[in-house]
């Protein structure tokens, strides 16, 4: 169906493709692996004309096509759905994909044959979306839906679908890979670009590897295994299940008592939460995401009005619940945010300036007069430390944060975090899009942190991290915390039936 | 090295500004060489053209910087001409008031005033925002209506020379007045009005940027300004951050009072601001946010107010409106820059898929 050949394509002094061979057969599911900046977008990029490689062919059908702009991939029958989503939130779905080739005159448009073609395409594929629904009140998993209808409105036959799990709940990834088969069983080609090695096994036909740019292998996915894909996607063997010894408790450092936390219009998110967490353990909270979990963590570093909070959050002996954020950083409380762009990092600032958020008042960053002053020499200091503790690379302390990859600005926060020599530390999705090899090095120092007498709370959607660190296990519906489990004794069918449906 | 990567974007604006400009000269029956040479022999002539060029240019530094602080915190005051005219009137009253003082007291009590006055009109919006989150830009140029209406009122009805015709206060005392530089440099005539309020501005641009890049409240306002969220997660109280920065940036547009009320008329002039609360945000922008921008983008704007009435004078057809004009177009170029910068570099529109 569609094959690159020696695709070779340089950004800058940056090879992003070197000699990429990959062959994709008609009518299979075929998965394209690697670690972030391994090249997989940009190849699939190159053979959906985005960018146009500095040499080497495609091939569709056998035949050598010149495609230069995704107009020319579209009108052979290429589509391709991104990562982040390309819709008009206030129009509805029929709208969205008749745009571009819109039908009827110039004074009006004519959706009703469009509404009908999507309904039938719709059906065939099981894909059960309103052409009349406004695509912002879809929930992320319609809206990836209304991508693929676009695409085989366009009469797609091989469709290239980038990191397309990376938005979607577990369940939604269910059914989309249920979406996925009935495509391939309807002649559909599919290529689907993941790191997600659970998920390559679950619905592929074929994997091609990759890593720095290069092809590393193509196998049957039928005869391959999860740590064969990771020993190629990252060069060397990998730790894919923590070890960790038992924990040793101590002395209770957190305790909530009766917490819940109020939504503007009377909601709560989290509804009467009781719990502890002690020193020298990891306990985690498996949710369904959206049930509360961000706000509970949100409630427990002190990022919540306190006019939306209602029981108590304890401290080591000290109510907290009316404490700053800054107070209770100051008492030892350290946070690894859900999401790093949002909330831990100042994209546009360097390295430096972002090692220092959370400290950024006190010594030893400030200096005389008046502990006014920023101190630069301290500033690097710290900054080099926590890059070379925390591998953060490229080691560069005056390039922004924005320009490093997401495991490395996780690693960035971690350390930044870490460095802070907390007791308590709050920990939500540490390792969400971020590289095999830097996933086994972030689990490695937060169960470093437990064996050193911190408290940890983690929180994840990944069910297998949350299980495989913690050492107790909570379970979280719909802002309510619905029971514990030993997650050594637990099993995941258990803990998912707790999870959707709260008992 | 990094500097002069950011100046080459302006440096282009500017330069097709002057192009678009020499094809809208030739259009109404002039030569553009003629023309631009004009506008720069006059600008950089020693001394009239060279002290009049610094003299404009003074208090577009000040609205330049008060810009550039509230945009490190992501608000735009709009309000810098307001804030200007309450603290040039709260000079004057102080200049009035206090007259008999010796100039060891009153001239710091006038440099307070200034920063008092123009601190506390940019902190009203500041609050406002901070307290019931409404939007600075409304509040501001909001704000620049009661400022405007109010010093005038004053003027007219309690500090005026009963009689004159001209709307404007009496004189402040000569203890509040500050030198012309032409006391200090050689060759320099004192009827040029440049006077110590231009060194105050240079000290201006120091001390913001190391208020802004050096110290903790510098790293708060631009931590909230780039990221309110993740500034708030590190412990920031983004409402303080807001008003703080309203107020550092209303006192930096109050020191215009300086140069216009002790240092260029000794009184308070009823409508003397020439627009420059709202060319500051102009300058802001070719300066790109930075000190030393500002003040070099302050410097071309100084030059093209002088060197634009000589070529109003001196051609047939040329008005000084050409001036306007050329402001115009390098802020179209600066703001353009955007989509050049966009995610698909440097052809982004060019290249954006057609689905």
């Amino acid at each position: 169906m569609l094959i690159l050949r020696n695709i070779t394509k340089h950004f800058g002094s940056v090879v992003a493709n070197e000699r990429v061979n990959i062959e994709v057969e008609p009518g299979t599911i075929h998965a394209i692996v690697g670690e972030n900046g391994a090249g997989k977008s940009t190849a699939m990029r190159i053979a959906y004309g985005f960018y146009e490689a500095d040499s080497g062919e495609i091939l569709l059908d056998g035949e050598v096509q010149q495609i230069t702009t995704p107009h020319d991939a579209i009108a052979r029958g290429v589509g391709m759905v991104h990562q982040h989503f390309m819709l008009v939130g206030t129009m509805t779905v029929a709208e969205n994909i008749v745009l571009g080739a819109e039908p009827g005159s110039v004074l009006s448009l004519d959706l009703t044959e469009a509404a009908a073609e999507i309904r039938k395409l719709s059906a065939e594929f099981r894909l059960s979306v309103d052409p009349h629904a406004i695509v912002e009140n879809l929930s992320v998993g319609q809206q990836q839906r209304v991508e693929l209808l676009k695409a085989l409105y366009r009469h797609a036959r091989l469709l290239i679908l980038d990191e397309p799990t990376a938005v979607l709940t577990p369940q939604e990834v269910d059914e989309f890979f249920a979406i996925l088969r009935s495509m391939r069983e309807q002649g559909k080609t599919v290529i689907i670009i993941t790191h997600k090695l659970s998920e390559v096994l679950a619905i592929s036909d074929q994997v091609t590897v990759m890593r720095d740019g290069r092809v590393v292998g193509r196998l049957e996915t039928s005869e391959t295994s999860a740590a064969e894909l990771a020993r190629l996607m990252v060069g060397r063997e990998v730790l894919l299940r923590v070890e960790k010894p038992d924990s040793k408790p101590g002395a209770t450092e957190l305790k909530v008592k009766n917490l819940s936390v109020m939504t503007a219009d009377g909601g709560k998110r989290v509804d009467n939460a009781s719990f502890e967490v002690r020193r020298g353990e990891i306990v985690g909270i498996a949710g369904v995401e959206g049930n509360g979990q961000t706000e509970l963590i949100e409630a427990l570093a002190g990022l919540t009005e306190p006019a939306q909070l209602s029981g108590e959050i304890w401290f080591e002996d000290r109510d907290i619940t009316r404490q700053a954020a800054r107070s209770r950083r100051e008492l030892g409380i350290a946070h690894i945010p859900e999401d790093r762009h949002r909330r831990g990092l100042l994209l546009d600032f360097d390295l430096a300036e972002n090692s220092i958020l959370g400290v950024h008042y006190r010594k030893p960053v400030v200096t005389y007069p008046g502990d006014i002053v920023l101190d630069y020499d301290a500033i690097q200091q710290r900054a080099r430390r926590i890059i070379s503790d925390f591998d953060v690379r490229p080691p560069d302390t005056e390039l922004p944060a924005r320009s490093l990859s997401g495991g490395n600005q996780q690693k960035l926060i971690i350390g930044r975090e870490l460095d802070l020599k907390p007791r308590l530390l709050l920990v939500s999705q540490p390792t969400r899009g971020v590289d095999i090899g830097a996933i086994e090095f972030i689990h490695r120092n937060l169960v470093a942190m437990r064996d050193a007498g911190c408290a940890v709370l983690l929180v994840s959607a990944e069910l297998e991290e949350v299980t495989s660190l913690s050492d107790r296990l909570l379970v979280i519906h719909e802002g309510r915390i619905v029971g514990e489990v030993d997650p050594k004794v637990a099993t995941i069918e258990e803990i998912g039936l707790l999870m959707t449906r709260g008992h | 090295m990094k500097l002069l990567h950011e100046l080459v974007f302006p440096f282009i604006a500017v330069l097709a500004a002057f192009i678009i400009g020499a094809v809208l000269i030739l259009i109404v029956g002039d030569n553009p060489i003629e023309a631009y040479r004009l506008l720069f022999g006059s600008a950089l002539s020693w001394p009239d053209g060279i002290g009049y060029t610094l003299f404009y240019a003074t208090p577009l530094i000040f609205t330049g910087l008060a810009v550039l602080v509230a945009f490190r915190c992501g608000l735009l005051n709009i309000g810098a001409e307001g804030q200007l005219y309450i603290a040039a009137f709260a000079v004057a009253w102080v200049g009035i008031t206090f007259a008999n003082l010796s100039a060891w007291i009153l001239v710091p009590l006038c440099f307070i005033a200034a920063i008092v006055g123009g601190g506390v009109w940019g902190a009203i919006p500041g609050a406002l925002k901070a307290r019931f989150g409404s939007h600075e830009v409304i509040n501001t140029i909001m704000l620049n209506f009661v400022a405007i209406a109010l010093v005038s009122y004053f003027t007219q009805y309690h500090y005026k020379t009963p009689g004159d015709p001209i709307l404007q206060t009496v004189p402040i005392g000569s203890g509040a007045e500050i030198a012309r530089l032409g006391k200090f440099i050689p060759g320099l005539p004192d009827r040029i009005p440049l006077n110590v309020a231009f060194i105050v501005a240079l000290v201006a641009c120091v001390l913001v940027y190391f208020f802004l890049w050096r110290t903790k409240w510098g790293y708060e306002i631009r931590a909230t300004g780039n990221n309110p969220s993740a500034a708030e997660y590190g412990g920031i109280s983004i409402r303080k951050q807001i008003v703080l920065a309203m107020v550092v940036s209303g006192a930096l547009a109050g020191l215009v009072g300086i140069n216009e009320v002790m240092g260029y008329r000794y009184r308070f002039y009823d409508g003397f601001s020439a627009n420059y609360g709202f060319t500051g945000i102009a300058v802001a922008l070719l300066g790109r946010n930075h000190p030393v921008g500002v003040l070099l983008s302050a410097l071309f704007f100084g030059m093209l107010l002088r060197g634009g009435i000589f070529v109003d004078a001196f051609t047939d057809n040329v008005t000084k409106d050409l001036v306007d004009v050329l402001q115009g177009i390098v802020i179209l170029f600066v703001a353009a820059e955007a989509l050049f910068r966009g995610p698909f570099g440097k052809f982004g529109l060019l290249k954006r898929p057609k689905v």
